[in-house]
């Protein structure tokens, strides 16, 4: 296998998941629930990914950590490299290491993610004994420091207590602190200031960037908040029925947005600053990954939909148009709007 | 709330009790005023008095020190019959619910079926394949109850796995025994520690039930449910040989299940204190 380019943590080529659920007696139904996936993540970058619910997102995390429930998740075909080496292609003891130890997840509802009847402090050091092989007192101690890291009170009063003695923010703060605890490469942050209110997002996202510097990982941050992922990417991929529809830097995608679909998303974003108009919203809703629409899975709500969108599905390209990584997924790139 | 001051003052006293009556059992050669076999023709039937404080039996031996050392028995027979019963059920309920399919439907088919017969017809078909004795009752006990336990940790297991921080422990790379050891089993804890005390009080009567029926603890060594057996006769001569031994049985078995009860209530976070 080619060594990746130096700069490349986590490539993701062409990811094809299906689901199967049996419904009733023989029939099998098969969702499409990721269709072709590229994604390419560098070291040291904040990638987010973008889309509504039920698009693929977390999916697409669940296979970069390993976590796809198989069956009834089926991985088709695609490559998920990481420092060049295919974590597909590896086994689930090898896996385990990776996971934790290189690429960790932090996740949407901290409170339902820390186990109930474990010390917070238990959960944090579990990590460092089982990757680092650490002794109880050396994990004891690195767990007090990795509070400090997290901005909370170097305190073993909080490594003593229970997830429910804790106020959400610092559930938070915990998750994050377990999630780093063996300086992985990767982090992926699921949403994990949804449940958050928004003076705590705010705290989180600045503590996701600083950490990220610190140890100089990568972030893998999937959100449906535009507001938030402005704030915290480089590079931004908007996912629509589990294919990657637009992708580029911040700030290509967000001034010169290609996709239609990357367009309307923008335009029903409520600002605060503009009163009076009304809000807009992409109308009909995502298409459930059973029935998916032929050719681009987006014309059905696609305001300058041509005959072409309906039977071919469009390959991702850059049409002059945009920065040299801007690419997006769509047959009418540069098409005026009708407005 | 009153209601519930009356059921804490309940519980006090339950654990009270059995610890008493635990202690009891393990000093039983200290504390029992006679050997609770050695019998004295001479004072059969006596009812209370200084010297008897619970009375004779038929064969003059001390009521007061037969039920000390008869403790012995029903705790142990319940200490043990509990622990088999934990254990195969823990492992049977945490193998189905992790495996799933074919396994699951299997196991939990059997452990169905021996739920389906009568508890004390069981005991008895147990006992009769194994032999009489303490050691067979135990064992009977621990089997028949195994499958509560089963059937109790396979629906909690199947509820806390889907928990999101067994995902989350996974997403660390927990092993799935990691997982086992130190996700499930202490959020398992609390539901099988009330069963437990409930199952015990069970244990109490069924080991009760044999001995009385002459499956069990058998004869001389003191057993309430021998007691019972051998009052059986002179209920209206001497009715404080059945009354005491009863009481016991009552006693014990009210305790474990008062116990159960408020610890079910402690662990049940719905439940306003």
């Amino acid at each position: 296998m080619a060594p990746a380019k130096s700069e490349t943590l986590l490539q993701i080529n062409d990811l094809d998941v299906t689901f199967e659920q049996s419904r009733g007696d023989l029939q099998i139904e098969t969702a499409h629930a990721l269709r072709g996936i590229d994604l390419t993540l560098g070291r040291g970058e904040v990638h987010s990914l973008v889309g509504e619910s039920g698009s693929g997102k977390t999916i697409t995390s669940t296979c970069v950590i390993g976590l796809l429930p198989m069956p009834p998740g089926k991985i088709n075909h695609g490559q998920l490299l990481f420092k060049g080496r295919d974590l597909l292609k590896l086994s689930e003891a090898e896996r385990r290491k990776v996971r934790g130890r290189e690429i960790a997840m932090i996740f949407q509802e901290p409170a339902k993610y820390l186990n109930p009847a474990l010390k917070v402090g238990e959960q944090i050091t579990e990590m460092v004994i089982l990757h680092l092989g650490m002794d109880k007192i050396k994990a004891g101690e690195r767990a007090l420091d990795l509070l400090e890291v997290v901005g909370l009170e170097r305190s073993k009063r909080i490594l003593k207590s229970y997830a429910h003695e804790l106020s959400g923010g610092m559930k938070q703060r915990v998750m994050i602190a377990m999630a780093i605890s063996c300086n992985p490469l990767l982090l992926i942050a699921d949403e994990p200031t949804t449940a958050l209110d928004v003076t705590l997002q705010l705290q989180i996202l600045k503590l996701i960037l600083k950490l990220k510097n610190q140890l100089s990982m990568s972030v893998l941050f999937i959100s449906h908040d535009l507001g938030v992922v402005y704030n915290i990417s480089d590079r931004i991929s908007v996912i629509y029925a589990g294919k990657i529809v637009e992708s580029g830097s911040r700030e290509d995608v967000f001034s010169k947005p290609l996709h239609p679909y990357t367009r309307l998303l923008f335009l029903s974003i409520p600002e605060a600053g503009k009163g009076g108009s009304r809000l807009r919203a992409i109308p009909g809703s995502v298409p459930d990954a059973e029935h998916i629409p032929s050719g681009c899975a987006f014309h059905p709500r696609c305001p300058i939909a041509e005959d072409i969108c309906r039977t071919e599905i469009p390959r991702s390209r850059n049409n002059g148009q945009g920065g040299a990584h801007h690419t997006a997924a769509c047959h009418l790139i540069g098409k005026k709007w009708p407005d | 709330m009153v209601q519930y001051r009356s059921t804490t003052r309940l519980y006090y006293l339950a654990i009270i009790f059995l610890i008493i009556l635990g202690a009891a059992a393990l000093a039983a050669p200290i504390i029992a005023p006679f050997n609770p076999t050695s019998q004295d023709l001479d004072n059969r039937f006596l009812g209370s008095g200084l010297r008897h404080l619970l009375g004779t039996d038929n064969f003059g031996r001390d009521i007061l020190s037969r039920i000390i050392y008869g403790s012995r028995s029903a705790l142990l027979v319940g200490l043990i019959s509990v622990s088999i019963a934990v254990t195969l059920g823990t492992l049977v309920g945490l193998t189905a619910a992790l495996s799933g399919g074919l396994v699951d439907n299997g196991l939990m088919l059997f452990m169905d079926s021996l739920l389906s017969f009568p508890t004390v017809l069981l005991a008895i078909t147990v006992v009769s394949f194994l032999g009489y004795g303490l050691v067979q009752v135990m064992l009977a006990i621990g089997v028949i109850f195994s499958p509560v336990f089963a059937r109790l940790v396979r629906a909690e297991t199947l509820a806390i796995k889907t928990e999101g921080y067994i995902e989350a422990s996974r997403s660390l790379g927990s092993s799935t025994l990691k997982i086992i050891f130190w996700h499930i089993l202490p959020n398992l804890m609390g539901k099988v520690i009330v069963q437990c005390s409930i199952t015990f009080a069970l244990s109490v009567v069924i080991e009760a039930s044999l001995s009385y029926l002459g499956l069990g603890t058998q004869p001389p060594t003191a057993s309430w449910g021998l007691m019972l057996k051998d009052a059986r006769n002179y209920l209206v001569q001497a009715p404080w040989m059945a009354l005491y031994p009863g009481l016991a049985i009552a006693l014990t078995v009210f305790s474990f299940n008062i116990i159960g009860d408020s610890l079910s209530e402690r662990f049940n976070p719905k439940i306003y204190r």
